[in-house]
């Protein structure tokens, strides 16, 4: 192939250049089939980048105290040197808008157009989850409606009284995503069209659940009373409140509904972290290659990104200082590359694990894993003997029955299952965060709502817990009680408020 | 398809909604960390930004998770001699060694949440809900500010105070009254010409009709050529700068300076009265201080000299108080001004000396002043000077305050109770 000029020498960056190298990688990325949203770049100085990080990412956002804390933190451990900001961030919205920060140099700037633009961007629009759970399309709109909402019920309401709702709405936003049930997409139109009908026939149905106005003799009562309300356990927490809580006014309604919405889009995000970010790190690894074959970056170029991107995907050991858990970039990418490695030249190994795809094309087998896959299933089908080797992964028991913690795996022949299953594991958020649904309501009696927590491997639930029954007690307006469960059997109930001394007596 | 965007020049401080959130809902704890830090300050840097810092406890944010124990499995890399069965010592305390626990998002340590605010911040948490007692409108005039406001209209202006509505008027009304006798012409013209239409036709008639016809055309020729708008409508709205009314205040520093007064009492003086100076500075712009400090002789300086001179001597507490005396008779008459008197001394006086300042003090002083403030920095016990001190302000309950201030971290906390603001009381 005939060597071309590079486009640039400097490391400074000019807009000309910008639009260069953005041209150049997006005609690599065309050859290698990356279908994207089209780009929206914006350069912005690093105090923008921190605005832009304490409202988790997004270009607008409704105002809320617990940004302000980001912001402060952030500006705080930014400007004593303790942290360098994050080179780039890329929005799940079509356009794709990607920041990149005015300090980088003409190398970093590449690589973050090669990262965001055309990684995270077609990672976007491919991934079966961000294609059924988020609307890319719509979501600037539908946080701008957010924001206008919310800002006109801080003047109708007071500032404080909207605060307080936000503030039990975010501790349960973990609680208010719909896991298996697809959402209906958002669009701020129709949420403002719909907003005026709904508000009331919402006050209605509440209003229908709570009369209180007996129907008949008492025969009738106690089958009443053995119906359980809900009738099936509801997992979705804030979708609950919003339909069922008695008391909340119809804004109330609203503004738990706008924080569930935007828990919703940045779910599949959750659950896709490391291919993700592993997806980005392959492309721009292997677009900034391909500019280097086609001789448009000079060695220096690739000596630049070279150190930078080995910095990014470095994984340090367990017993390391910098240790802070398995660095998802790392898996990520070493995974993507192994993916392909086992596509082009496959060992006997790898034939036996993965007949399915050693040998095949790499380039479909990765779009594959991409569109059709999230962090939890990819790991279990794609996570390779030779990576568990390289990373010398291993596996830890902690039962709190036993005195020591066990070793119960390596990265050998008997231990390559396990491991894989268990980490695999580590990335459902089912098993993540503590399982616990709405199990009864007291209907004719005190209202009293009743969580249940189900153990998952005998894990109790944490020291906040009381802390949370106050959010949800503030949200449902009568007694909140929960219960944790192991098996069957309840191990331990919280209740809000208190039981008076008394009572417990 | 791709399009770069400079947006470096958009405002920066979208955050600065959220930021000013979070410092109003942790205000309590701000203004601790703020008078934590006045007391640690030396005098030159009381007047600066601040770190504040916040147990982390206080600020969390809560989530439903996990607490330690159960069965916990984790994958780690970087494994080196392990192999499978081996047993490890659970590792104490939690999250150290990056082995064992759990999947706990709560294991991140106690830290404190530590941030900056900038000086004005801080002096603003530092002197809220302070004012000076008992301050009243005395006269109104040669307070620097003024403000416009509208006093009638005026012919001639900028364009940009044009009154429309007035103009417009005056354009129509201009317009009435020079068509006036025209108009009346062309209506008795009409009322003949439809009384000619009316008879049979002759050529007299028609002769007489054609030329009302020919007289109303330029008539109304002469009714068109009247100007809609003329420079002479114009009218402008007038604006005249009214001064805005604010009281007039002046506020002594005395301060004793004498030999009895050990370097770190008088240190403790000045950041008294540096306060106080911060605090008059930012909350009254229009505001005379005087100082005056006082050994055996009491002496009018600057401020320069008040706060950093070394002089010394004995001590003849009532030289200042006659002092301030002659000067609030010299130049700052009680009809006009708002007076404040700070005293701040060791309590130390000549024998003798403190009943003539109680005389002084009853008489030519109390009678004048709005509030009298006095300060004594002393560990030991009080002398005649408190005692007799006392003695006044059981005399005048509401206008005379003293309190005792032991070591540096008592200055703020005394500050802040000589200052606080009260509720509203008839003077």
């Amino acid at each position: 192939m005939k060597r071309k000029q590079p486009i640039s020498t400097g490391s400074e960056w000019t807009f000309e250049l910008l639009e260069r190298y953005d041209s150049e990688i997006a005609k690599s990325a065309q050859k290698f089939g990356l279908d994207t949203y089209p780009n929206q770049i914006e350069v912005i100085s690093s105090e923008q980048m921190m605005d832009a990080y304490s409202s988790v990412g997004m270009p607008l956002n409704y105002h809320h105290w617990s940004f302000g804390k980001q912001f402060v933190s952030t500006q705080q451990n930014y400007q004593r040197g303790h942290m360098g900001l994050a080179y780039e961030i890329v929005i799940n919205s079509s356009p794709c808008i990607a920041y990149l920060m005015e300090e980088n140099t003409m190398t970093m700037q590449a690589l973050v157009i090669a990262h965001a633009c055309y990684g995270h961007n077609s990672f976007f629009k491919g991934n079966y989850l961000f294609q059924t759970w988020t609307n890319a399309s719509a979501i600037i709109d539908y946080l701008l409606f957010a924001k206008h909402y919310i800002a006109k019920c801080e003047e109708r309401h007071g500032i404080e009284e909207v605060e307080k709702l936000l503030d039990s709405c975010h501790a349960l936003m973990n609680y208010g995503v719909n896991r298996y049930k697809r959402p209906s997409p958002i669009s701020a139109e129709e949420e403002k069209k719909r907003q005026e009908t709904r508000t009331e026939i919402l006050q209605q149905q509440v209003n229908e659940l709570w009369d209180t106005i007996p129907k008949s003799a008492d025969a009738d009562d106690t089958v009443e009373r053995q119906k359980r309300f809900p009738a099936e356990p509801e997992e979705n927490l804030l979708y609950f409140l919003e339909k069922n809580a008695p008391l909340l006014e119809p804004w109330q309604r609203e503004v738990i509904r706008i924080v569930r919405k935007v828990a919703q889009y940045f779910y599949p995000q959750k659950q896709t972290q490391v291919m993700n970010e592993g997806w980005a790190c392959f492309w721009h690894y292997t677009l900034l290659h391909d500019l280097y074959d086609q001789g448009l970056v000079t060695d220096g170029f690739m000596m630049e990104f070279l150190h930078s991107h080995s910095s990014v995907v470095y994984q340090p050991p367990f017993d390391s200082p910098y240790f802070s858990g398995i660095n998802p970039y790392t898996l990520g990418y070493h995974m993507m590359q192994d993916l392909r490695r086992i596509c082009e030249k496959p060992s006997d190994e790898d034939r036996e694990w993965f007949p399915e795809i050693a040998g095949s094309d790499w380039q479909e087998t990765l779009q594959d894993a991409m569109n059709n896959y999230k962090d939890e299933s990819f790991i279990q089908q794609f996570l390779s003997p030779n990576m568990m080797r390289e990373l010398h992964l291993f596996s830890i028991v902690d039962d709190e029955r036993e005195k020591n913690l066990l070793v119960s795996a390596i990265h050998n022949e008997s231990g390559f299952i396990e491991i894989r299953r268990s980490l695999a594991e580590q990335y459902n958020l089912g098993s993540r965060e503590p399982n616990i649904q709405v199990w009864d309501v007291n209907v004719r009696g005190d209202r009293a709502l009743t969580l249940r927590h189900f153990q998952h491997n005998n894990k109790p639930l944490g020291d906040s817990t009381d802390e949370m029954l106050k959010h949800v007690h503030r949200l449902w307006g009568f007694d909140v009680h929960l219960e944790s469960l192991r098996g069957d059997e309840v191990m331990k109930t919280y209740h809000c408020p208190p039981p008076a001394p008394s009572d417990a007596a | 398809m791709s399009y770069i965007i400079d947006r470096r020049l958009n405002g920066k401080n979208k955050s600065s909604v959220n930021r000013q959130r979070f410092l109003r809902r942790y205000r309590k704890h701000i203004r601790r960390a703020v008078s934590e830090s006045v007391k640690q300050r030396s005098i030159t840097d009381l007047d600066s930004g601040s770190e504040i810092t916040i147990p982390k406890g206080d600020i969390s944010e809560p989530v439903f998770h996990h607490g330690p124990g159960g069965v916990n499995t984790r994958i780690l890399p970087g494994n080196k001699e392990f192999v499978p069965g081996d047993q490890i010592q659970r590792p104490q305390g939690g999250g150290g060694g990056g082995s064992g626990s759990g999947a706990s998002d709560s294991g991140e340590g106690m830290d404190d949440f530590t941030f900056q605010i900038n000086r004005d911040e801080f002096l603003e948490y530092l002197f809220e809900d302070l004012e000076l007692p008992h301050m009243v409108k005395k006269q109104l005039h040669d307070s620097g500010d003024y403000k416009l406001t509208q006093a009638g209209f005026t012919n001639e202006g900028t364009p940009e105070r044009l009154n429309i509505i007035r103009s417009l008027r005056s354009a129509h009304a201009r317009r009435i009254a020079l068509s006036g006798s025209t108009r009346r012409t062309i209506r008795l013209l009409k009322a003949e010409q439809q009384q000619l239409i009316e008879q049979p036709e002759t050529d007299e008639r028609n002769q007489r009709l054609a030329e009302i016809e020919q007289e109303l055309k330029t008539l109304k020729g002469k009714l068109s050529k009247l100007p809609f708008l003329d420079t002479f409508d114009l009218k402008y709205n007038n604006l005249i700068r009214t001064p805005i009314p604010s009281s007039k205040a002046v506020m002594f520093c005395v301060m004793d300076v004498s030999g009895s007064m050990t370097q770190s009492v008088k240190d403790i003086a000045k950041r008294f009265f540096l306060l106080l100076y911060l605090f008059l500075k930012r909350a009254y712009k229009q505001i005379d201080v005087v100082f005056i400090r006082h050994h055996t002789q009491a002496k009018e300086v600057d401020e320069e000299e008040f706060f950093y001179s070394r002089e010394t001597g004995g001590t003849i507490v009532s030289s200042a108080i006659a002092m301030t005396a002659d000067v609030i008779a010299d130049r700052y008459p009680p009809s006009q001004w708002n007076i404040y008197v700070a005293q701040a001394s060791d309590g130390d006086n000549w024998d003798g000396d403190s009943a003539t300042c109680r005389e002084l003090l009853v008489n030519r002083i109390m009678p004048l002043v709005q509030y009298y403030s006095y300060v004594e920095i002393t560990t030991g016990e009080h002398q005649n000077l408190w005692y007799e001190y006392e003695k006044i302000r059981s005399e005048f309950p509401d206008f005379f305050a003293m309190e005792n201030i032991e070591s540096a971290a008592d200055i703020y906390p005394v500050f802040r109770e000589l200052f606080a603001r009260r509720e509203e009381q008839g003077v």
